[in-house]
């Protein structure tokens, strides 16, 4: 290949987050020494205790921003990066820590921590783009390494990444898996979850949780309908079935507020038509 | 053609075993994962002796039979698309030496297929890929190239009720009568649990002679027939097929559309298990010095927003339009494109639409015609 003038600058850098993110990084084995070639690893803490000074050509930003330091700090990063890229679900959504975004952080600090008073957060753990311009997004808690690779392949290429935005369940179905809704009545948010994990969950005979966001056009509403009338789940169970990883994406949000109300649920038989949902008993009576 | 002959279950074995020996990679029905699914068949023991299935919309369940019917099942989640027509597929590779580029043709290994229990409506959903990808002036040379050596056996459609699907309305089935090279259907009396065999092709006589067989006797084809018209007799669904390409076009602005839109996931997984939809995108890969640059192809539908990205946005941005595009290919605009249509009545995308989504009530609603299926559902 024609030799580049300068190796690009990478830096990764670490907000509240699990690092989870950053080992996916890690986990690309056989393509480390080659990103260690191709990239000036300028900044990477968990790899290398090593730092280079900015600006960096880009930046990959793990983890949601909950405190007044990081909100600087993120601002500071955005200067110094070309381009900024949020990866996993703490920096593109918040994380599970966004929890806290429905309740009042004051009162979940004093049954979390022996001593409140030395916590200092905000009321909110929020996405980078809340504070800054970001790039690109790549989802999953941890994002999925291919889908990783995928990307920086695409940024030393110039041209754009193939990060598709449609639902799990396409995934799940180019790979002939059983789904696992239709065939046991376990309920599944792939429909209206984003691919990137290889439909990993259903081919474990496990529901998709969400764990990658919403995908492009979450149609919630009617499947948390289906589940609420055929899967015979209570509005209460669709909160927490919305609220993991991806609690504070907006759709998700939306989502898990909806069945908030007990009475949700003759409105959504109502809203979506009742011949979708014929009454006769599920045929297993577990479904 | 020979004249129909009867084997037994020792005789499917020595069937499977005969084809094997021709060389062929044996693809049959196989209980796994708590469905019927298509598969390598290695051994008479991977059928599925004594499943059978519960379908509805949005509703599947495999269950245990009372007899041990092999055969004794409606249409799962897969369908033999997933083989003649793979996904993903390396169409072709580059390497780069120096400022050169050297294109290379990965070397397929392009399998012998057996496939052991084609229903009536899949050996003409078969027939609808071949207008699509091997008979039309674009030749899919992977498509092709498997459809041309693959041995088909038909089973007919006996011993089970069907629910989701329409073969009847769509003149598809339930009893195929060409285009196979063994039929088969199952007879599963008590101590004579045997398979009358119809050949349709010399190579599928030159197989039944490898194996044990005898003469079927006018009872035995007598039995069959019944066991396929009870079939026949007890469809789960219907559609009026008579002027409806037009009655469709008709109507695209009618509001059901938008009453579907409310409950359709755009999961895209109708068009997924439709044995008929062929739609695939193709995109570059390259590994991380870009000396290596693939393209792949892999199946693709129309309910993602990237299937329509032209001029830098998506055409079909609802989902409403997107559903409309699903269903008005399938059932209209695809008789104009390929002179049939687009389905073939197997019901899959009905059960294994994760919100039971049903395109017969659904074109019904929309052509405001007679619904004929709620009294059965
Ligand atoms: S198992 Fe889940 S992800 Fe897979 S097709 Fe079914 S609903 Fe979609
Ligand atoms: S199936 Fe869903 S929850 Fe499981 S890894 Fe994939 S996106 Fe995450
Ligand atoms: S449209 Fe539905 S019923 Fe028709 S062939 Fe496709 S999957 Fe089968
Ligand atoms: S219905 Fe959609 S996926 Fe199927 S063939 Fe037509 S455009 Fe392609
Ligand atoms: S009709 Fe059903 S299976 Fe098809 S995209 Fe809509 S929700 Fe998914």
């Amino acid at each position: 290949m024609p030799r580049r003038r300068r190796r690009p600058k990478l830096a990764v850098w670490k907000f509240a987050s699990c690092d989870g993110c950053q080992l996916t990084l890690l986990d690309c084995e056989d393509e480390l020494l080659l990103m260690s070639e191709l990239f000036e690893i300028a900044y990477f803490l968990e790899a290398s205790s090593a730092v280079v000074r900015g600006p960096y050509d880009l930046s990959l930003v793990e983890g949601s921003i909950t405190t007044a330091e990081e909100v600087e700090r993120i601002h500071a990063i955005r200067r110094q990066s070309r381009i900024l890229v949020a990866m996993g679900a703490c920096a593109t959504a918040g994380g599970i820590q966004a929890l806290r975004n429905f309740v009042d952080v004051e009162d979940m600090k004093r049954v979390v921590y022996a001593s409140p008073e030395y916590v200092r957060t905000l009321e909110h753990s929020l996405p980078a783009s809340a504070y800054v311009p970001v790039d690109y997004e790549l989802p999953g808690c941890p994002p999925n390494k291919v889908q990783v690779l995928e990307f920086l392949t695409a940024f030393l290429q110039g041209r754009r990444p193939s990060i598709p935005t449609h639902s799990v369940c396409l995934d799940c179905k180019r790979q002939g898996i059983v789904c696992v809704m239709v065939a046991e009545g376990i309920p599944c948010l792939g429909p209206v979850t984003r691919t990137g994990c290889g439909a990993l969950c259903p081919r474990y005979r496990r529901g998709c949780y969400g764990c990658f966001g919403p995908m492009e056009s979450p149609n919630t509403e009617s499947l948390s309908a289906w589940f609420l009338i055929r899967s015979g789940l209570a509005p209460q169970q669709l909160v927490p079935l919305y609220r993991s990883f991806n609690a504070a994406a907006p759709a998700f949000v939306e989502a898990s507020q909806r069945y908030a109300d007990p009475k949700s649920v003759q409105k959504a038989a109502e809203s979506l038509g009742t011949h979708a949902f014929d009454q006769r008993e599920p045929a297993n009576g577990e479904a | 053609m020979a004249s129909p002959a009867v084997i037994d279950v020792n005789g499917l074995a020595a069937l499977i075993a005969a084809l094997q020996q021709e060389g062929y990679r044996v693809i049959g029905p196989i209980q796994r994962d708590g469905a019927i699914i298509y598969d390598e068949i290695s051994q008479l023991n991977d059928l599925p002796f004594g499943w059978g299935d519960e379908q509805e919309a949005g509703m599947y369940r495999v269950r245990r039979r009372e007899d041990n019917a092999v055969f004794g099942y409606a249409v799962g989640p897969h369908s033999w698309k997933r083989f003649l027509h793979p996904s993903p597929v390396v169409l072709w590779r580059a390497r780069r030496r120096g400022n050169e580029w050297m294109i290379e043709e990965p070397v397929e290994d392009s399998p012998r297929l057996a496939f052991l229990g084609v229903r009536s409506c899949d050996l003409h959903a078969i027939g609808v890929l071949d207008r699509v990808l091997h008979h039309g002036s674009y030749i899919d040379p992977i498509y092709a190239e498997r459809r041309e050596s693959a041995f088909v056996i038909v089973v007919q459609c006996a011993h089970f009720t069907p629910r989701t699907c329409f073969c009847a309305s769509m003149g598809t089935g339930p009893k195929a009568t060409q285009g196979f090279d063994l039929a088969l259907t199952e007879l599963v009396e008590p101590d004579a649990h045997r398979f009358v065999v119809e050949v349709g092709s010399a190579r599928g006589a030159a197989i039944l002679q490898q194996i044990p067989h005898r003469p079927a006797e006018p009872t035995d084809v007598t039995a069959a027939e019944h066991a396929i018209a009870q079939t026949a007799a007890s469809m789960g669904r219907q559609l009026q097929t008579a002027g409806l390409p037009a009655a469709l076009l008709a109507n695209l602005e009618h509001p059901h559309w938008d009453k579907i839109a409310q409950r359709c996931l755009a999961c895209g997984n109708c068009t997924m298990v439709c044995p008929t939809c062929f739609c695939f995108s193709v995109e570059d890969r390259h590994d991380l010095t870009g000396t290596v640059t693939e393209r792949v192809r892999r199946l693709d539908v129309c309910f993602t927003t990237s299937f329509t990205y032209t001029a830098g946005k998506p055409l079909r941005q609802s989902i409403r339009s997107r559903y409309r595009q699903w269903l008005t290919h399938k059932l209209a605009t695809w008789v104009e494109q390929f002179g049939t249509f687009g389905c073939v009545g197997c019901g899959r995308c009905i059960t294994w639409c994760p919100v039971g989504i049903d395109l017969t009530i659904e074109a019904a609603a929309i052509t405001g015609r007679e619904q004929t299926t709620e009294g059965v559902v």
